[in-house]
């Protein structure tokens, strides 16, 4: 029987991060994954013959620098253009937030962009605020640590210093809704249905739902070569990042071995002893880190007897039914949006026209069903990466916000309307484009399940809602990387802070691992 | 002229409870009423021959026994009967009968789902914890977190010892618990829709939310806090309907030398240098006072009765973007007999109590996305009572006053002022989903006053006809409640002071934002709060 010091099942970008880690502070460290390749939602597909999809994720805009710095990004995401995002219209103009979340704004009138720039210092100050918490472990109750003690002195250095007014207002927007917030600073409906979607988006709440703007504090603690808010797209497209992730994971000492299932994790007397695979292998550790969905890891892999009535009851009431689907187009030529200069076509395109139409487009998903006029994300990955397409022709990718992961008819029979409803709306913005198409494949949350291993085709492995934060990410008693299971810890999106590309939850759980704190 | 020591603007029961508590602290306080009649929202009005109506507020649980007791209520007049009953009405022809009595309850679960029914002990004794940490928050005075005060900092002090107590697990549940939406609490117990239909039911009663909401759970607690004469969690009619509770609180008022003065409309708040003096009423006439306290909601108050000038612009801001949209209708019947309902088996009890037909939260959602695009619900949720089985007083023999709280109403109807016609299809709407319960129901009706916002806001003065003077989101309670910073009743103008709704713990008719005020008004003026009870605990 094979033994390591330490096991990591799960292959994403956290999980690559975690092993790195754990391998560079001299452990014998073995990676497990599933399918054929690491990298999870970082893994690139073939769609359609001689078009590929980078990967799940647009861009880069949460890359914590600690990680990028170990994956070798740190120069390249301080020397990167920022990319600029873009609220469409399918009537006028469209609105164009330049530099780190709309420094500059063009197509708006003076007024306007003024009135924006003041609520983004709000936001970005309140953000920073936050951020402190984001990046170190959640306090445990009864074990509040000097260094908790800091962050919160610090944060509340941090709102004071901006004057009492700025501090109470803190405490009065936190737990606001996005919609109302927007009302109180914008009057142009294109920033407003802008803010309105990146604050709901993979999140299942509405705009004018209560909690909603924790979504856009999220977005704006993310950065990009140190500037908050910003996203920008790594040179050679984000195909590069499963190699780069992969690569460092290697230099470090990891053994990684793919197309390998575990289908339980050994526990004796409420310690860890290791993993069984598949073909019934047996691999010993002292640790294993589980780097995927804690449901997964919890009512699939682990003895309930290990764990206890009470926890298992709260993981399964973990909400992670996801409610994005995924559109890729290979067409034989890049599309043109409506009043887009060709540099522009390079940004984030967000197709949200007002806070109405996004909360329009939130309703139906509450009951199971879909809109006829959805919201979404647009990019045209082929322009930064033609190596994903052939010469002349270009992919394009949406994120389609509101895709319920169950619809009443089931989505065998819904697919084909929900794909035209997307393609219609698209036809609107981009003329033509229904004619360039050659192939098209659309992901509904169900297949980015299947494809990806993550339940409920959450891409934050459960919901990124108040409730499920923090503290409570993503049960109590294991919000702090630690589990009931001695030596098992938790090292996916599902954990403190949350899900995108940031690798915070792979560090923060190595560096939990590496302090030597059984808590 | 005489000079009051304190002048109050509006009469309505937190205007009362204010009033009485000053008065008897040795004050000399006048109450001045723009209508006839005291009470606000707290009233009954005779509006066909021979009926008594409750024609806003309906039941009386959530009302402060504390301050009944302080202010001697019951020997004024007051006295509430406990009601028994109540039943949510399926499509199907059955329903789910309420029980007051815990077993008796899970005995109606069971014959759902017997998994519900297992469930609900463990729901019930949940709540009740969170019940613990919450009742004794409403009646003191929400901390300033950034008033750097002795006070508040002693008092955020006391709060965090009290959530210290908590295990972690219960601490992080109660942070869970206040920012849940109603329909996944529930999910994480039961699995029947008409369960957690009847469950949710009090969730959503005057919010301008739906029970998918995040932070509609909290008023699940309510359920739990109501009381009538020390028992816990019963709901019970005002004999004589809600006006009783006011009623006696003026009878109160009056019998310690307190002046009420009806149909005065009072224009302006006087000020001199920064600082209250009176007021002056729309005739003219000034009544100078030392200081000046309003019942009315925290626009009307800063946006019509006080000066601009007077107030610093970053509160004036804040105020004009309070929000307080009016979110339910009333529909109130006169009754030639009492209606049928053949879904309920002879002889039973739920007719006695709180009757609904929103059998599910996706309904009730659903009738909160009609309120969001501006349209009264195409299928309401109906919250409705016939008091008079319990209550002889308010109707002849025989026949029977029903009152219908029905959410939602939007304040607008799709951006546009409500118009006579908007009213009645809005209750037939109603009138037409009852009698799909009640055959013969139609041929009942008597009398019936249909009110919308743009009735609520017209006769009882709250803005946009929003019953609690302002919405119950996180930006607006506690230390946010009205405008952040001035959330302990005083107000930027030195000696004017607010004590509605629109200040902590907001809400219904619970007396407790008129308690605190008064509270706060005595400690300013260095007199003693010895006769003001505190919160007693929750067991």
């Amino acid at each position: 029987m094979t033994s390591f010091d330490a096991i990591v099942i799960g292959g994403g970008h956290n999980g690559l991060t975690a092993a790195t880690l754990l391998a560079k502070s001299g452990r014998k460290v073995l990676l497990l994954e599933a399918v054929d390749a690491v990298g999870g939602a970082l893994r690139g597909y073939e769609f359609h013959p001689g078009f590929r999809a980078g990967g799940l994720v647009h861009m880069l805009n949460r890359l914590n620098p600690e990680v990028a710095k170990l994956i070798g990004f740190g120069g390249a995401l301080a020397g990167a253009a920022m990319l600029p995002t873009v609220a469409l219209s399918a009537i006028g103009a469209p609105a164009v937030l330049r530099g780190a979340y709309g420094e500059r704004i063009d197509g708006v009138t003076a007024a306007e962009a003024a009135c924006f720039s003041e609520l983004r210092e709000k936001l970005l100050f309140q953000a920073g605020i936050l951020k402190r918490f984001l990046k170190r472990r959640p306090p445990r109750i009864g074990g509040i640590t000097a260094g908790d003690m800091a962050t919160f002195a610090s944060a509340g250095m941090g709102l004071i210093r901006n004057g009492r007014e700025e501090a109470r207002d803190f405490l009065r927007m936190l737990l606001m809704n996005v919609a109302d917030v927007a009302d109180e600073y914008l009057t142009d409906d294109r920033l407003k249905g802008l803010v309105a979607f990146d604050a709901t988006l993979g999140i299942h709440l509405g705009p004018r739902s209560p909690t909603s703007l924790l979504g856009l504090y999220y977005r704006l603690t993310g950065e990009a070569g140190g500037a908050a808010g910003a996203q920008f797209m790594p040179g050679g497209g984000m195909g590069v990042l499963a190699a780069a992730f992969e690569k460092t994971a290697v230099s470090a000492g990891v053994t990684i071995r793919t197309g390998t299932t575990v289908t339980r994790i050994l526990a004796d007397r409420g310690m860890t002893t290791g993993v069984v695979l598949a073909d019934g292998e047996e691999i010993s550790a002292p640790i294993v880190v589980s780097a995927i969905h804690p449901q997964t890891t919890f009512l699939n892999l682990v003895d309930a007897a290990e764990l206890g009535t009470g926890f298992l009851r709260a993981v399964k009431n973990i909400r992670s039914k996801g409610n994005v689907a995924r559109l890729d187009l290979a067409l034989d030529r890049p599309p043109e949006f409506k009043g887009l200069s060709s540099a522009d076509h390079r940004g984030r395109l967000v197709i949200g026209r007002s806070i109405d139409h996004v909360e329009n487009a939130f309703n139906p998903a509450k009951y199971g069903e879909f809109s006829e006029d959805p919201v979404m994300e647009i990019t045209i990955p082929s322009l930064a990466d033609p190596s994903l397409a052939p010469n002349g022709a270009a992919t394009l990718s949406a994120l389609v916000q509101f895709a319920p992961y169950q619809i009443r008819e089931g989505w065998k029979a819904g697919k084909p309307r929900f794909q035209r409803n997307v393609l219609d709306v698209l036809e609107r913005h981009a003329p033509g484009i229904g004619k360039s198409i050659l192939g098209v494949s659309l992901m509904t949350p169900q297949d980015i399940e299947t494809r990806y291993h993550m339940p409920g085709g959450h891409w934050h492995h459960g919901e990124l809602q108040a409730d499920q934060l923090f503290i409570s990410r993503p049960v109590n008693d294991a919000a702090g990387y630690s589990t009931p299971l001695t030596g098992l810890y938790l090292a996916s999106a599902g954990s403190h802070p949350g899900g995108g590309i940031s690798g915070l939850p792979g560090l923060l759980a190595a560096r939990h691992i590496l302090s030597g704190d059984r808590r | 002229m005489k000079r009051y020591d304190v002048v109050m603007i509006g009469g309505g029961h937190n205007g009362l409870v204010a009033a009485c508590y000053l008065q008897r602290a040795g004050l000399d306080v006048v109450v001045l009423e723009k209508n006839d009649w005291v009470g606000g929202a707290a009233t009954s009005r005779e509006l066909t021959p021979g009926f008594t109506y409750s024609n806003c507020s309906y039941v009386c649980s959530l009302f402060r026994p504390e301050i009944m007791r302080d202010l001697e209520l019951p020997k004024h007049g007051l006295q509430v009967i406990a009601y028994e009953g109540g039943a949510v009405f399926t499509r199907d022809g059955d329903y789910l009968a309420s029980y007051r009595d815990h077993d008796s309850h899970r005995r109606e679960f069971a014959r759902w789902s017997k998994r519900d029914a297992e469930a609900y002990d463990r729901y019930a004794r949940d709540v009740t914890k969170q019940c613990r940490f919450i009742q004794p928050l409403l009646m003191r005075t929400a901390p300033d977190p950034f008033s750097f005060r002795l006070r508040d900092i002693s008092e955020l002090i006391h709060l965090a010892k009290k959530f210290g107590g908590f295990t972690p697990w219960e601490m992080a549940e109660t942070l869970r618990f206040w920012t849940m939406s109603i329909s996944d609490f529930l999910d994480e117990y039961f699995e029947t829709d008409v369960v957690k239909a009847y469950l949710a039911l009090s969730g959503i009663i005057g919010t301008a939310l739906g029970p998918m909401s995040p932070g509609t759970a909290y008023v699940l607690l309510h359920h739990y806090m109501g009381e009538v004469d020390g028992s816990v969690g019963a709901w019970g009619y005002a004999r004589g309907g809600m006006g009783a509770i006011s009623k006696a609180l003026a009878a109160s008022f009056q019998s310690w030398g307190g002046t009420i003065r009806t149909g005065v409309d009072v224009e302006k708040v006087l000020t001199k240098n920064g600082e209250a003096t009176g007021v002056v009423l729309s005739g003219g006439e000034e009544i100078p006072g030392k200081l000046v306290v309003s019942n009315a909601d925290v626009k009307r108050t800063f946006l019509k009765l006080v000066d601009e000038q007077d107030l610093p612009e970053t509160f004036v801001r804040r105020v004009k973007h309070f929000k307080m949209r009016g979110s339910s209708g009333k529909l109130n019947i006169a009754l030639d007999s009492l209606p049928e309902f053949p879904a309920l088996p002879a002889g039973s009890s739920s007719i006695r109590g709180d009757m609904h037909f929103t059998d599910s939260i996706e309904r009730m959602e659903r009738a909160y996305d009609d309120w969001k695009a501006g349209r009264w619900s195409a299928d309401p949720f109906v919250d409705m009572m016939i008091p008079t089985q319990l209550d002889p007083t308010m109707a002849p023999p025989g026949k029977h006053f029903m009152s219908c709280f029905v959410q939602y109403c939007p304040p607008k109807v799709e951006g546009r002022d409500w118009t006579d016609a908007d009213r009645d299809a809005f209750a037939e709407t109603v009138v037409s989903q009852i009698a799909g319960y009640s055959p013969g129901f139609r041929e009942k009706i008597v009398h019936m006053e249909v009110r919308t916002p743009r009735e609520i806001e017209a006769e009882v003065g709250l803005t946009e006809g929003n019953i609690f003077q302002g919405e119950l989101t996180f930006d607006q309670l506690l230390f946010n409640r009205p405008v952040p910073g001035y959330a302990q009743y005083r107000s930027p103008v030195k000696g004017l002071y607010l004590c509605g709704s629109s200040t902590h713990p907001g809400g219904g008719v619970m007396g407790a934002p008129g308690r605190n005020a008064a509270a706060e008004i005595l400690r300013d003026l260095r007199l003693g709060t010895q006769h003001m009870s505190p919160a007693h605990d929750v067991v």
